[in-house]
């Protein structure tokens, strides 16, 4: 039997840009152009659906600059959708666009406990049938805790210590069970100890590619997507059997956001142990 | 006897001025991800220190495990500093949450992850109120009513599905026995035991609480075991009750049965009480004790048609005292006032604790150290025994609110009756 198609949601950049500043990429003194924004967005769009992606779109929304950045709506764990909650307020208004499209898509809905921040696919990862969640920055590790105990799941959190490496989804990567890219840089000796026993193969990335954000990459079968400027990574991944892509996403970098930001995979990431196959 | 030396008031302005202490709770994957090691770290590495009070570690790759940790600071500003931090972790203060309720799903069991209740005054916070947890008792359940907003513990077999019952310790708070207030006079907390302790002071501060009791209008149990019988001491009991230190009597079989035997055959376990020696035939008397009582129905009815004249259980029925006879396995018969399901007798004792404020433990292992696990903490109890480990067993099974004393019962009673000039 086939395996499904790879199902991903984004969301295109009609009303990108940077309004605001929660994160140490962002300053308004460097505006995205939403022209070259929409050119990029198109290309990584069209990558995906050359790598065989199905690909499902969140209807822009004025006044909402980061609903692009659709990795963050929710975390999905088969039918369910646990949905976002925003530490910053600017972004909590894009919950109600995520839920809505969420629920007629047929997910269930599940909500984190009220005082608790939850990022979505931003922050937690599955690899294998363990659920990495970066915590500290923008999710709580509480909320992970619970999260992971409303689905039954193992949960790590991961406290991320640099202010670049905000979300998981920047300094880690999951490829398949057992396999991740990552940068050490952004986790602490507790979090080197535990990635490093619970993940059997790593691909380690240096600091220069790291803020071309090379972990930030979709994974679409054996292809990875990156932004640019990531040689060494895809040198390493070529190795590993990948087939790695490029393609340039500066625009949204001064966001803080690239590849992996720009996508939410719907039918489970390639390397959650849970995924049919 | 361990006595304490400081004031009831003085500890709690020691408490009130130095709260430093914290429980923190923390679940999940706590130790593959080295979220515990690390909040222990972060305790130790700001100053405090910690003490893991409970820690339950899943046991398959995706149980979460579960730590329960006192965070210990030396002053409130570093206290505030380290919570702050370990929250960040998941580390979270127990005090800060409402108590978490499931429903049960089955009689006679609770969900996993009950809270298993202490002896000690309890509190849940519910809606962000905290309600005292009635019929407080070590080693149960806490139900909780949010319609009436009330709460109390439940023994594992009463627990009823449906009911809502706490998990884990979230929103549950134990007040130690420094701030529960007034009822300090009775000073015998930490039951140091020894043979080798004078008794008569001890005694004496024993006599003065029970004085104390009855002009306050406390409430005083009896537990006793059949050695007052078999060492004379009856009489001192009958006493004790005449005059009114009695207010509910727990027995066994034993006691009864051979307070009657003496009553009828003046023999306990067939030796004569006034000259000490055997008499022919007289290993049997306890039996027909037994038989006699079992036919005329019960103790009462048998005072009532002066059949049964004297005795503990005699004083008992002519006073009104309440007693429960709770049988054991070794037990001949029994009478029939025995009960010999033990969880009715549990109940039928539970039903008779309410009230009471003191409770004197004579010469029985096993029934003091079941009524001990009834009690709540602040029920002062005196345990004598001339065996160190039934004190020493009562306190190590939780029961911190005993002192011990370790002699005879006879003497002991003798002392006592001088001590409230009976």
């Amino acid at each position: 039997m086939a395996a499904p198609q790879p199902w991903i949601l984004m969301c295109r950049p009609d009303h990108y840009g940077i309004e605001y500043e929660i994160n140490a990429w962002m300053s308004r003194e460097r505006p995205a152009n939403r022209e070259l924004a929409a050119i990029q967005w198109q290309a990584l769009h069209d990558l995906l659906l050359a790598a065989g992606a199905r690909i499902s779109l969140l209807e822009p929304a004025l006044g909402l600059p980061d609903l692009v950045f659709t990795a963050n709506a929710a975390m999905i764990y088969r039918r369910t959708a646990v949905l976002a909650r925003f530490r910053h307020e600017v972004r909590q208004r894009e919950v109600p666009s995520n839920e809505a499209w969420l629920a007629a898509a047929g997910f269930d809905i599940a909500h984190v406990p009220p005082d608790t921040y939850f990022e979505g696919a931003g922050d937690a990862l599955f690899c294998g049938d363990t659920l990495f969640a970066g915590y500290r920055l923008r999710s709580d590790a509480l909320g992970h805790q619970q999260v992971g105990a409303r689905l039954g799941v193992r949960v790590i959190p991961l406290e991320l210590i640099d202010p670049y490496y905000y979300h998981l989804d920047t300094c880690f990567c999951p490829l398949s069970p057992g396999e991740a890219i990552w940068y050490p840089g952004a986790f602490d000796e507790y979090g080197h100890r535990a990635i490093t026993q619970l993940v059997e193969h790593l691909i380690e990335v240096q600091r220069d590619e790291a803020e071309h954000f090379a972990c930030n990459a979709v994974v679409v079968g054996r292809e990875v997507i990156t932004n640019i400027g990531c040689p060494r990574l895809h040198a390493a991944l070529a190795a590993a059997g990948y087939t790695p892509r490029e393609t340039e996403l500066s625009e949204f970098v001064k966001a803080g956001g690239s590849a992996k930001c720009l996508t939410l995979r719907l039918d489970g990431e390639e390397a959650a142990a849970w995924r049919d196959r | 006897m361990n006595w304490k030396s400081l004031s009831a008031g003085s500890q709690r302005q020691v408490m009130r001025d130095e709260p430093l202490v914290e429980d923190v709770e923390i679940r999940g994957h706590i130790i593959d991800s080295l979220i515990l090691p690390k909040v222990l770290d972060q305790i130790t590495s700001r100053g405090g220190s910690f003490r893991v009070k409970d820690i339950s570690i899943g046991q398959g790759r995706h149980d979460p495990s579960y730590a329960l940790i006192e965070v210990q600071a030396c002053d409130r500003g570093q206290l505030r500093e380290i919570l702050a931090e370990i929250a960040d972790h998941g580390a979270v203060p127990t005090a800060l949450h409402d108590c978490r309720l499931a429903t049960a799903d089955m009689d006679g069991a609770f969900p996993e992850g009950f809270y298993s209740s202490t002896n000690q005054r309890t509190e849940v916070r519910l809606e962000g109120a905290w309600i005292e947890v009635d019929k407080q008792e070590m080693d149960c359940g806490i139900v909780v009513d949010t319609a009436t907003r009330t709460a109390c513990c439940v023994p594992m077999c009463d627990e009823r599905r449906g009911q809502q019952v706490v998990i884990g310790h979230a929103g549950v708070r134990v007040l130690p026995p420094e701030l529960t207030s007034e009822r300090q006079a009775f000073e015998f907390m930490g039951s140091a035991v020894s043979t080798e302790k004078p008794k008569g002071a001890a005694i004496r501060e024993i006599a003065a609480e029970m004085r104390r009791q009855k002009a306050t209008g406390g409430k005083m149990l009896l537990v006793g075991g059949p050695a007052i019988i078999h060492t004379g001491s009856g009489e001192h009991v009958c006493r004790l009750i005449r005059a009114g230190f009695v207010d509910v009597l727990f027995a066994g079989n034993a006691l009864a049965t051979h307070d009657i035997e003496q009553s009828l055959f003046g023999t306990s376990l067939g030796v004569r009480l006034d000259h000490g020696g055997s008499v022919e035939g007289g290993h049997e008397h306890h039996l027909r004790a037994i038989n006699r009582i079992r036919r005329i129905g019960s103790i009462r009815r048998a005072v009532e048609t002066g059949q049964l004249t004297a005795g503990v259980m005699y004083e008992c029925v002519k006073h009104d005292i309440p007693f429960v006879l709770a049988g054991s396995i070794r037990d001949d018969g029994p009478l029939p006032d025995v009960i010999t399901d033990v969880l009715a007798a549990q109940q039928a004792m539970r039903d008779h604790l309410p009230g009471v404020t003191f409770a004197l433990m004579i010469a029985s292992t096993l029934h003091s150290v079941a009524v001990g696990n009834l009690l709540p903490a602040w029920v002062k109890v005196v345990c004598v025994d001339i065996n160190p480990s039934t004190v020493i067993k009562l306190s190590d099974r939780g029961t911190f609110q005993t002192v011990g004393l370790v002699t005879d019962v006879e003497p002991f009673l003798r002392a006592l009756m001088q001590e409230l000039n009976l």
